[in-house]
């Protein structure tokens, strides 16, 4: 399998403080597959989706390493060509579904200016591929919802947008942050099969990023494992579920309750460990 | 291309429910007011505001039939002071209104761009900003206006000059809030220029504030006419204004204090107004106090 999206060695920091976000990251996702980023909250996740969009806050300075989509590289690519490439083919499912649409203005408007800026659409085509968009996403009258406000639709059908937004264009790639972490449990089972079925019907490959291991479980492929800006391991799901080799790793699933052992204790991650991963990138 | 929804504004659906509120209610009722009497002053004016009658030289202000109808009285040239309020209630809107919508567009817009881009733009346009608020304003009005020649277009443009950084100011701040959202980030992966960033995603979440200061320049740029009126800096004497009605007042006040009294009513009820109605907006608007 070709890879649609490889890091190299990618090194982070504030140059403000000179404090170091991210360790020589390296990943690969191959074409439609779902690559798990896992980690608990501050461990460089989002940093790493925002990186490959090209939407690092100014304060934040990529020192070395090498992001690159389909061969071409993004580290230091002009805003223009950046522009055109994630046009290319990539995508964002955001976190928030309530921030991430702007408050001011209709659904339909949202949806159809993706599709105009990138495909070249023109009111009406874009107008008709979002009704089926929609429709898609499994929202049940799309032409009414087209016509509403953010505030004015559940959280569950906010992301059901965002979903169709990013799906809008066909890319190939879909950064995933944390789609489902803003909504409830039930609504959450609904987004991730979503996700699930059409990521199988598109082809699409996935760069998920979460702190839920039993998302990853039940959607990713492979997962890299991420604390203090490192990643400490990688590998197929199935694998590193099975053995896990780094402490941390181990601590973590330690800490997540699991439906096949409902009596064993959850423990939260010692601190002990999570220090060892920070000394260990120091050195 | 006609875009099917053209973006609208947040505000748009509780138009009523701002209406409910007790500060825009009585700021917007006023103003209504006195645009309606400022529209039909040629009706409403008992005299025309130039006449002069010399019999009614300082007339007290008076129902009774023996003051000749000059019901709040009249001035050292006998003029009726009620016709001349009301005349000068147009000049008063008038620049209320050209004064202040340019000053909100000029600001509005280099906020905008200096909120958004950053950088050096920023930095060359907030430090213009900076520049330009250590002048003491009214004295630069008045060194502009004497410099460019009295009239009611140089006010205008005085008022532009001068005030254009009380928006850029605020409107750059939120700006820079705004562009850190998750919809602009959104917004910059979907591939929208930054120019349409600026005008679809940015600009209708800070119209509210541009709102909310609008009103409060209108207030500014009414007490900005009345205080060049005041030193002949204004419109030819010939026209009616109130701060030109302090003017001639503060001269007798001693004999005749209701001629300096009257202008100041209305200029304190205009602003009151404007201030309230952008207090109001402001309590109604921005999502923090709300």
């Amino acid at each position: 399998m070709t890879a649609v999206l490889t890091i190299q060695r990618l090194c982070a920091e504030l140059p403000a403080t000179g404090a170091r976000l991210l360790s020589n990251v390296s990943l690969a996702v191959a074409a439609g597959e779902v690559h798990g980023l896992v980690g608990m909250s501050g461990a460089g996740k989002s940093m790493i989706a925002k990186a490959i969009l090209g939407v690092l806050p100014p304060a934040v300075r990529i020192t070395s390493g090498s992001i690159q989509f389909e061969g071409t590289e993004i580290v230091g690519l002009p805003r223009p060509r950046m522009r055109d490439l994630l046009a290319r083919g990539i995508a964002l499912i955001p976190q928030d579904p309530l921030t991430a649409l702007n408050a001011t203005r209709r659904i339909e408007a949202q949806i159809t200016d993706v599709m105009r800026a990138r495909l070249g659409l023109g009111a009406r085509a874009a107008r008709l591929r979002a009704l089926s968009l929609l429709g898609e996403v499994q929202i049940r009258d799309p032409a009414s919802l087209l016509r509403r406000y953010p505030h004015e639709i559940s959280g569950g059908q906010r992301q059901r947008v965002l979903i169709a937004i990013a799906f809008a264009c066909n890319p190939k790639l879909i950064i995933a942050d944390e789609p489902t972490t803003a909504l409830d449990v039930t609504v959450q089972k609904q987004i991730l099969r979503l996700i699930h079925d059409l990521r199988r019907t598109h082809g699409t490959a996935f760069l998920f990023v979460t702190h839920d291991l039993g998302v990853v479980a039940k959607i990713c492929d492979s997962l890299s494992v991420m604390h203090a800006g490192v990643i400490v391991e990688q590998g197929a799901v199935a694998d590193v579920i099975a053995a896990p080799a780094h402490p941390f790793t181990r601590a973590l699933f330690a800490a997540t309750p699991r439906h096949d052992r409902p009596d064993a204790e959850l423990r939260p991650v010692s601190e002990s460990v999570q220090r060892a991963v920070v000394e260990a990138s120091q050195r | 291309m006609v875009d099917a929804a053209v973006p609208r504004f947040a505000f748009e659906r509780p138009l009523l429910r701002l209406v409910g509120n007790a500060r825009v209610a009585a700021g917007g009722g006023v103003l209504a007011l006195l645009l309606l009497i400022a529209l039909a002053a040629p009706w409403i004016a008992p005299f025309d505001p130039l006449d002069q009658d010399l019999s009614a030289q300082m007339q007290h202000p008076s129902f009774s039939a023996a003051s000749g109808g000059h019901w709040l009285g009249a001035d050292s040239l006998g003029r009726d002071l009620l016709s001349r309020l009301i005349y000068g209630t147009r000049i008063a809107l008038e620049v209320a209104v050209l004064a202040a919508v340019p000053t909100a567009v000029l600001g509005t817009g280099l906020g905008l761009i200096a909120g958004y881009f950053g950088g050096l733009l920023d930095a060359v346009i907030s430090r213009l900003v900076d520049v330009w608020t250590s002048f003491p304003p009214v004295l630069l009005s008045i060194i502009l206006v004497a410099l460019i020649g009295t009239g009611l277009s140089s006010v205008i443009i005085a008022i532009i000059v001068i005030d254009w950084t009380r928006f850029c100011r605020v409107i750059r701040a939120e700006t820079f809030k705004q562009r850190h959202m998750d919809y602009v980030d959104a917004a910059v992966v979907a591939g929208l220029r930054p120019l349409t960033i600026l005008g679809r995603e940015i600009l209708p979440n800070v119209l509210p504030l541009v709102l909310v200061l609008l009103t409060l320049e209108m207030g500014i740029a009414v007490i900005v006419e009345a205080i060049l009126s005041f030193v002949g800096l204004s419109v030819s004497s010939d026209t009616p204004t109130w701060g030109g009605m302090i003017a001639e007042g503060r001269t007798i006040i001693h004999q005749a204090p209701w001629i300096m009294a009257f202008p100041m009513l209305a200029l304190l009820v205009t602003v009151l107004a404007l201030n309230l109605l952008g207090d109001g907006l402001k309590a109604e608007l921005d999502p923090v106090l709300r």
